[in-house]
């Protein structure tokens, strides 16, 4: 489950800075990489920026040699109604099953649904995977990011 | 003057000196194969030590030493003899341990005494100690020479400065002991709650120490309190505070009856003519615990031997004006950038790349050590982040004995912003008081 449905997250360290961001999408954009997905985590010094693109080999080697320090993160994502209780369903399932969510975001898709990427213990994944797709939850593959 | 000697003629005070430089090298020959090894390797004996001249020819003693010897290798007599130990933080990992017998104990008292009685401190005097106690010297040394002239001490110790200014009024403190930039403090905190310094306090004398302190900031705790300005010099190797004190005429007079000083060439170990500048060494001569020869304490200062309007003729030392190495003090308590990079060694496994940033906060000191995140140390968790950072600040507190403020930074930050890889940012001096 987790070869067909593991999807390659990129985790940016970033201070605090004024401008930094501007950098990373800056590189991102002169390399023609297209976000997909992402998220912001901030605490009062730094934060992480994680980022679903198109091409996470070729973003990876563009952001670490412009110098930024970074983590290839496994993450999943399925797809709900875009309706109440779409995102409410997952978490259920997660849930029932003492699966703890690290984090997870959204982003609304084409036809009334949405995805959600979820980040789970590693020892999880796979259990993950296997207690959504038995409760009838859509699972996507990576190729819905990627080119 | 506390004790005659202090004002002998120097002949008298050499001849002193030279018979007890005999005994304590007799007792480290003979006691510590450390010191037997050293002087057996330069083919020196007890008996060719004669005079204070003959100091020349011995082995020196530094920190390493003592760490090499850690925890008590170096002390002379059984441990049902040691009344006390102190100890400071070490170069890298291990601390500094110092050891006191009752008499020992005595020579502390006495040369505090005679620091104290630089302002005439005695009975009807109040005390406020705010150097912190604890295993540092600063606060015992100075609470014991307050009761050895019969003052009343105040032991408050550091920190809760609206506290500590409620006391200081209401008991009546004549004389504040601190290091200067937390009676700089004090005063600035006073003012903001309302108190006129000069109406409110009495403080007549302040013993400062343990930092240096420019110019401005003496005459700027001149100004705030009304007091006269005492500067305290010690270290906790050779005794604690009570090495050498300031007298009302601004000169800092080595107490060489017990701890005899030189200056000398850091780079070639030669002895310095008075006037010259180098580093200071210093040799105890009347300690039982841990006695020391030719400790180099790294400080630079000048020596002079003129006698002094105060009717001293004891040596004068100048206000120490830096070091022979990289230590630097941090509100009082010394710590070696060394010990910052053993902390994160020993955490992590790897040593990443790392800058000591010194500021100001207000007028006191902060340390800040940025550590840089690399591809090895990201976790991909701002918990996991934090609970790194949270645990190299109690590490720092626990190996160098001050808080510490810990910030993850980018790879290449310093170089971004301070123009060239530098691993020790002090920006206390280009913002702070000058001379």
């Amino acid at each position: 489950m987790i070869r067909k449905y593991g999807i390659k997250q990129l985790s940016i360290f970033l201070e605090n800075r004024k401008g930094r961001l501007l950098e990373v999408t800056e590189a991102l954009k002169d390399a023609s990489i297209n976000i997909r997905a992402l998220a912001l985590a901030e605490s009062a010094e730094f934060g992480i920026l994680r980022l679903v693109v198109n091409n996470p080999e070729k973003a990876r080697s563009v952001l670490s040699s412009s110098g930024f320090t970074l983590k290839e993160q496994d993450v999943f994502a399925v797809e709900v109604p875009d309706e109440p209780g779409g995102f409410y369903n997952v978490v259920r399932i997660l849930t029932e099953n003492d699966i703890n969510v690290d984090y997870t975001y959204a982003f609304v898709g084409g036809g009334k649904k949405a995805v959600l990427i979820f980040k789970v213990p590693s020892e999880m994944v796979e259990k993950a995977l296997d207690v959504l797709s038995q409760g009838g939850i859509t699972l996507v593959e990576p190729m819905f990011f990627y080119d | 003057m506390w004790n005659p000697i202090e004002g002998a003629p120097r002949e008298e005070l050499e001849k002193l000196q030279a018979k007890r430089l005999r005994d304590t090298v007799e007792r480290v020959y003979h006691l510590v194969p450390f010191y037997k090894k050293k002087f057996d390797e330069l083919g020196i004996k007890p008996a060719h030590i004669n005079s204070v001249n003959d100091l020349k020819n011995l082995p020196f003693t530094t920190k390493q030493d003592l760490r090499d010897h850690y925890p008590f290798g170096l002390f002379t007599v059984p441990m049902d003899q040691v009344v006390r130990i102190h100890s400071s933080s070490g170069t890298t990992g291990k601390p500094t341990v110092v050891g006191y017998t009752r008499h020992d104990m005595g020579v502390w008292k006495e040369v505090m005494a005679r620091t104290m009685s630089m302002m005439n401190v005695g009975p009807g005097d109040v005390v406020h100690n705010a150097y912190g106690y604890g295993l540092f010297t600063g606060g015992l040394g100075f609470h014991y020479g307050a009761e050895e002239v019969g003052a009343a001490v105040v032991p408050s110790s550091g920190g809760f400065t609206k506290r500590q200014l409620l006391l200081m009024k209401d008991f009546g403190a004549t004389v504040l002991c601190s290091t200067p930039s937390f009676a700089l403090h004090l005063a600035e905190v006073a003012k903001d709650e309302g108190y006129d310094l000069k109406k409110d306090f009495k403080i007549r004398a302040g013993f400062f120490g343990a930092e240096p302190a420019s110019e401005g900031l003496r005459s700027a705790l001149r100004d705030a309190w009304g007091l006269v300005y005492i500067e305290a010099y010690g270290l906790s190797e050779i005794i604690g505070p009570g090495v050498a004190s300031g007298c009302p005429y601004g000169n800092l007079h080595v107490f060489e009856d017990h701890f005899i000083p030189e200056v000398i060439d850091t780079e070639t170990g030669e002895v310095l003519p008075d006037g010259q500048e180098g580093e200071l060494v210093f040799t105890t001569v009347t300690k039982q615990a841990l006695p020391i020869i030719r400790y180099r304490t790294k400080d630079i200062t000048v020596l002079h031997r003129e006698p002094c309007e105060c009717g001293r003729t004891i040596t004068v030392m100048e206000s120490v004006k830096g070091r022979a190495d990289d230590m630097l003090i941090v509100n009082g308590v010394n710590v070696f950038p060394s010990q910052v990079e053993h902390v994160l060694t020993k955490l992590e496994g790897i040593t990443p790349n790392y800058v000591i940033v010194l500021d100001k906060k207000g007028v006191l000191d902060k340390l800040e050590v940025w550590v840089e995140v690399d591809d090895r140390t990201f976790a991909d968790g701002i918990g996991a982040l934090e609970t790194l950072k949270t645990r190299l600040q109690q590490e720092m507190l626990n190996d160098l004995y001050i808080n510490v403020r810990v910030k993850l930074v980018e790879p290449k930050t310093l170089e971004r912003s301070m123009g060239k890889a530098k691993r020790i940012i002090d920006k206390r001096e280009a913002e702070g008081l000058k001379s």
